[in-house]
């Protein structure tokens, strides 16, 4: 399917290559380019969420490598390729140490700053000709033939496209993909799934700078001149916008985007002067506005907007035969899953937990009850690694939880759901789950660009099918999470909680919201899941759902437990009426009058 | 007079569905609680009836139809909400939180704002101690009535009360209760949403109690209040055959 | 180093420093108020700094013709907006602030330009065109997706950079202008002489630092828009519109802006690009104080005045790349000091 997508388009630019006159071709010469460079962004920005102002710096770099080498040192352009890239890589890596960890804003101002110092420095250090730049770059010459002419390097920049857009569909159809896309730290939920955020994002970012690299490297050698203007701020900017012109999310978007951007700009910079008269930049304001309208009217960009009158690729099937993933050992039923000894978490001098201990055993069901406020989702928070107590232990399987981080509690075998369904809405319900078994496979972005890791995909998929059909939604695997109602949503969020392999489920607030029948659908799945051996833990507002689900309660209140049981003993029990129904004294003078 | 009027009120977060058609009528005047487990939709009805969820259903205040109002507009014409989390604003003195809450009668150039601080400061000893503290500085029951004391600076007509005995010890929540019950005396109705059943009904003339987005039980607060059935809402302890 | 030359340097650095501060705090203000970064806060220096250039000469600013485009525009937005919720009677107010208020302002500037008025006057029209052009740029791009995320409007102030500088270069051409400094004054205060307009810089920070704080100290307005930077929700709740905040801390950052122009074009030439880097230098301040804390932004901006001024004169083709490189430490120290951890997220 993708392979006759891709054969068209080899068709087409074979097609152009003979029929468009040298001109033209060199204008696609230019968006070929720049395509290159906009891919790393649809794979930073568009699927990871990074935005980066950045990349045109990394184009330089790479660039202005090959141009010195070959100048001063008379290396074949073959071997500046390498070396261009190392040098990227390394500068890629520095500046992703130094602002990836930032937050939201911060990031995109980073990136803004060195993309303009990088700028000076290329345009200011002798040994690169300031800002005259380099001139008189040899050629490429590939086995004796020399690309000299537009054609040549154009079959040579647009294999490099196609090349690039291949390696950046296959690293999101793969696990690391889904990693990628699983929304890194503006959610809890990539770290409570496992996935190491800060490894994921570093990778992309240096991913998106070789990219950067190889683009710059062709530039060299296809204009034979370099000189700073092309990789200052502006140029990083420009990249950008091509993505909100073609859609950030589409790697066909990229390529949309920079012809759209190359080819209007070019339009309108022969246009404007011949109706008015005027040389000036014009053309910049013209695309200025269009940004903003596409800001505010088409979001998505271009190409995402046109796909969705378009009716959907049928998807591939999951491969049934797959072998199945190891799976732990599970353990006997009453045996001690989780202990919570008397674990206390304050804010400042606030105790929202203050003092709590309870323990549970394999097979159950328990649920945490108390009124609003009573430190139920802080509790969670602490037995999932989210937040760290202040004081107590809390110990899984006997081994202690304390000082671990939400992907390694997942690790141990504790997984957890969320209040608000946390899906990736534009995923599919099964890559959603695929993304629950995201610790049981391995394979990074090398493996996934170089399609290596097929095997261990066909497993993952294979599993996110099984406990999909395990939770009765296996007709829906392939429609987008965001179009299902909510209760099937929260199950399909177990289905992915499932997918970890755990010996105990978390599950905050699972009724929230729901209807009748899907509350009844829900209880149903639940005591299903005890059934087949699972241990599960609720935090729950909804009593009627609660007391007739599960084997015991803990019921919070002000952060204490102030009781333990069976439901009728603590339906029956006068503390825990009191606290959900208040404690104002009888004899308050509140009798209005008459 | 009714001073509100909801028909037919429904409202969603996101794909949840949190009240389902509801109907509900407060009369001029009066204290009507809405009380009921949480999670059943209370602070959401008051959120919508704010405007600051989209909310469907028509919704008249004093006659007038809300749809059309924005948020500040329903402000400017009495209708005030204290919110569940207070929003104050925590950096600024209590004096100034106080000032702003008398910024929509300042926009009207509806003069009285000293007049209206000195009653908030007689109602509320402690704020005028404190005038000068920041409020993030203040106790949980300060910070009540410091919302309270904000929302009044706005002449309300008619007031939006949402679980103010949240995370307070039972002598301040009787003292908050105190104030609420007097307020009436004043002419100012109140619409309470309280998941303390007890004091709720106490206070209140009529009642309303709700469950998964929809009013189950309603009547006056007396009759309620010796209603066995509510204590087996809260407690979740209805037919066996429901669930499961 | 001879010590003479660094107090020099010193002071120019200052001075400079003192107009990135103004800057630095007008974007912390606008940020806290609408979550806009406003890097196009630039422009509004480059149109008042040229306005005042074309004063000068005795010309209108032509920038005057996009004051009116706009004007008419959001009036007959707004008007037809109010028509269809059946708020009619809104329009009036709608006229006033965004016709009538430029149409004079634009009345004014065409009248008064052949006159060359005195020195302040001229002054006074340029600050003035930019501070009724503010809310308007603000009401345009930016209110009909106010609530989007922060990055939505970062692009947005990105793009309507290039349109504005765009527009600047059609309306004042690619010349750059320098203007004789407004204190044309060099006082002695020992060994060091310092030059009349630092002061002025000086001068201007502390009084604009004096009336902002004023103002949002001591005004039911300015603590409104305060409160909304504060807390959205409590603000509505009382009442405080919010494109009205928006619009407010729009009308505020053009005007510093517009008079940080003023006392720009009196020490350097102004170009009609120039804002740009002006701006993002700005931003640099802004960073200093994690777009929260206006001290800090103040001191930042008046440090990478500093250090562009030593740079400049101890390696002048690089002062760009040391200054935005310095970036980088600040940067390190914020993510050591804002170190993600899980629990700082919302669930």
């Amino acid at each position: 399917m993708r392979l006759r997508g891709l054969l068209i388009i080899a068709a087409l630019i074979i097609a152009a290559s003979l029929f468009l006159p040298p001109f033209y071709i060199t204008l696609a010469n230019y968006v070929g380019l720049a395509s290159i460079v906009v891919l790393g962004l649809v794979l930073l920005g568009g699927a990871g969420g990074l935005m980066s102002f950045g990349q045109a710096a990394f184009v330089g770099l790479a660039a202005y490598a090959t141009a010195y080498l070959t100048l001063s040192y008379g290396l074949s352009p073959w071997l500046t390729l390498p070396v261009g890239l190392v040098l990227t890589g390394i500068l890629a890596y520095v500046l992703g140490a130094l602002t990836l960890r930032l937050t939201g804003h911060y990031l995109p101002i980073g990136t803004l700053a060195w993309s303009i110092s990088i700028y000076y420095v290329f345009a200011n250090v002798p040994a690169l000709g300031k800002h005259d730049g380099l001139a008189d770059i040899p050629g490429l010459s590939l086995f004796g033939l020399q690309l000299n002419s537009g054609r040549g390097f154009f079959y040579l920049i647009w294999a490099v496209v196609l090349l690039a857009v291949v390696s950046i569909e296959n690293i999101l159809d793969s696990r690391f993909g889904r990693a990628v896309r699983s929304g890194g730290r503006t959610t809890p939920m990539a770290e409570a799934l496992g996935v190491d955020t800060a490894r994921v994002s570093m990778a992309i970012f240096v991913y998106a700078a070789l990219l950067a690299a190889v683009s710059g490297w062709l530039y060299a050698h296809f204009l034979r001149f370099v000189n700073p203007t092309p990789f200052g701020l502006s140029a990083s900017i420009e990249y950008f916008f091509m993505t909100v012109i073609g859609g950030a999310t589409s790697t066909w978007g990229a390529i949309v985007g920079a012809v759209f951007y190359i080819i209007g700009k070019q339009w309108l910079q022969t246009l404007i002067p011949a109706l008015t008269g005027r040389v000036g930049q014009l053309d910049v304001i013209v695309f200025g506005l269009i940004i903003v309208g596409i800001l505010h009217y088409a979001r998505q960009g271009m190409v995402p907007f046109v796909l969705q009158w378009m009716p959907r690729r049928r998807p591939r099937d999951v491969d049934t035969n797959a072998e199945p993933l190891r799976r732990r050992a599970q353990p006997q039923a009453g045996t001690e899953l989780l202990r919570v000894a008397n674990v206390e978490k304050r804010f400042g001098g606030l105790a929202a937990v203050n003092g709590v201990s309870f323990d549970i055993r394999a097979g159950e069901i328990v649920a945490l009850i108390g009124p609003n406020g009573a430190g139920k989702t802080t509790m969670f928070n602490l037995i999932t690694g989210v937040a760290p107590q202040t004081a107590g232990e809390v110990s899984f399987c006997g081994q202690s939880l304390r000082g671990r981080r939400s992907r390694q509690v997942l690790q141990q075998g504790v997984a957890r759901t969320f209040q608000h369904a946390l899906l990736r809405p534009h995923m599919s319900v099964l890559e959603n789950v695929a993304l629950g078994a995201h610790t049981r496979g391995r394979s990074g972005i090398a493996r996934a660009a170089l399609r290596l890791d097929r095997r261990e995909e066909r497993q993952l998929l294979g599993e996110a099918r099984r406990q999909l059909e395990r939770v009765g939604l296996g007709d829906v695997m392939h429609v987008q999470a965001d179009s299902l109602p909510l209760g099937k949503q929260r199950v399909v969020e177990i289905a992915r909680a499932l997918a970890a392999d755990p010996l105990l489920l978390l599950l905050d607030e699972p009724a929230a919201g729901l209807r009748y029948e899907e509350k009844v659908s829900l209880a149903k799945l639940l005591t299903g899941l005890r059934a087949e051996g699972m241990t599960l833990l609720l935090v729950e507002h909804d009593m009627e759902f609660v007391m007739n689900l599960v084997d015991r309660l803990v019921v919070m209140d002000f952060g204490e437990k102030i009781a333990e049981g069976r439901p009728d003993e603590v339906q029956a029990n006068p503390r825990v009426i009191e606290a959900y129904l208040g404690g104002v004294d009888e004899c308050l003078p509140l009798k209005r009058a008459g | 007079m009714f001073a509100l009027e909801a028909r037919g009120l429904s409202a969603a977060y996101g794909k949840a569905t949190v009240l389902r058609d509801v109907d509900i009528k407060v009369a001029e005047g009066s204290i009507v609680s809405l009380i009921g487990p949480n999670g059943a939709g209370k602070t959401t009805m008051l959120t919508a009836l704010m405007g600051l969820l989209k909310a469907s259903g028509s919704v008249t205040y004093y006659g007038e139809s809300l749809a059309s109002l924005s948020v500040e507009d329903r402000v400017a014409r009495g209708l005030c909400l204290v919110p569940e989390r207070r929003e104050l604003f925590g950096d600024m003195s209590i004096r100034d939180n106080l000032a702003l809450g008398g910024f929509s009668q300042w926009l009207q150039r509806k003069g009285g704002r000293a007049t209206a601080l000195a009653e908030v400061f007689e109602r509320f000893p402690r704020l005028r101690e404190r005038h000068l503290q920041a409020a993030n500085t203040l106790s949980g029951g300060e910070r009540q009535m410091l919302a309270l004391g904000r929302a009044l600076m706005s002449r309300p007509k008619l007031l939006m009360l949402d679980e103010p005995s949240l995370g307070l010890a039972p002598l301040i929540v009787r003292e908050i209760f105190r104030i609420i019950a007097d307020l009436r005396s004043t002419g100012v109705s109140i619409l309470l949403v309280e998941q303390n059943a007890r004091a709720a009904l106490e206070i209140a003339d009529y009642a309303y109690v709700l469950e998964s987005g929809a009013v189950t039980l309603q009547g006056s607060a007396q009759e309620l209040a010796g209603n066995s059935r509510i204590i087996d809402t809260y407690l979740g302890r209805r037919k066996a055959e429901a669930v499961a | 180093m001879d010590s003479q030359i660094a107090l020099i340097l010193i002071e120019d650095g200052i001075a400079s420093g003192a107009i990135y501060a103004l800057l630095a705090l007008t974007m912390v203000l606008v940020f806290a108020t609408t979550r806009i970064l406003l890097v196009s806060q630039g422009e509004f220096v480059t149109f008042a700094a040229l306005s005042f250039a074309s004063f000068q000469l005795g010309v209108t600013p032509q920038i005057v013709w996009l004051l009116g485009a706009l004007a008419v525009i959001v009036s007959v937005w707004d008007s037809v907006d109010a028509l269809r919720e059946g708020l009619g009677r809104r329009i009036p107010s709608i006229l006033a602030f965004n016709l009538l208020l430029p149409a004079a302002v634009i009345a004014l500037s065409l009248w008064a330009a052949p006159l060359k008025p005195p020195v302040l006057v001229q002054a006074a029209l340029s600050v003035a065109i930019v501070t009724v052009l503010g809310p308007l740029v603000y009401r345009v791009a930016f209110q009909p997706v106010a609530s989007s995320s922060v990055r939505t409007l970062f692009v947005i102030a990105i793009a309507l950079h290039f349109v504005l500088q765009g527009f600047g270069l059609l309306f004042f051409g690619a010349e750059g202008f320098r203007a004789d400094p407004l204190l044309d004054i060099d006082i002695s205060l020992g060994p060091v002489l310092i030059k009349g307009q630092a002061i002025l810089s000086l001068a201007t920070l502390a009084v604009l630092t004096a009336g902002l704080y004023a103002f949002f100290e001591f005004t039911l307005l300015g603590k409104a828009l305060r409160a909304t930077a504060i807390n959205r929700v409590g603000a509505r709740i009382v009442g405080i519109r919010t494109p009205l905040a928006g619009k407010m801390a729009f009308a505020l950052s053009a005007f510093v802006g517009g008079v940080s122009g003023i006392l720009a074009i009196g020490s350097t030439t102004i170009y009609y690009d120039s804002g740009f880097l002006i701006g993002l230098k700005a931003v640099l301040g802004a960073i200093c104080g994690a777009m929260l804390s206006y001290p800090i932004a103040i001191a930042g901006s008046i440090g990478v005045g500093v250090l562009e001024a030593l740079a400049a004169f101890w390696a002048s083709a690089f002062t760009e790349a040391v200054v935005f490189s310095a970036l980088v430490p600040v940067l390190l120290w914020l993510s050591l000091y804002a170190a993600p951890t899980e629990e700082g997220h919302e669930l």
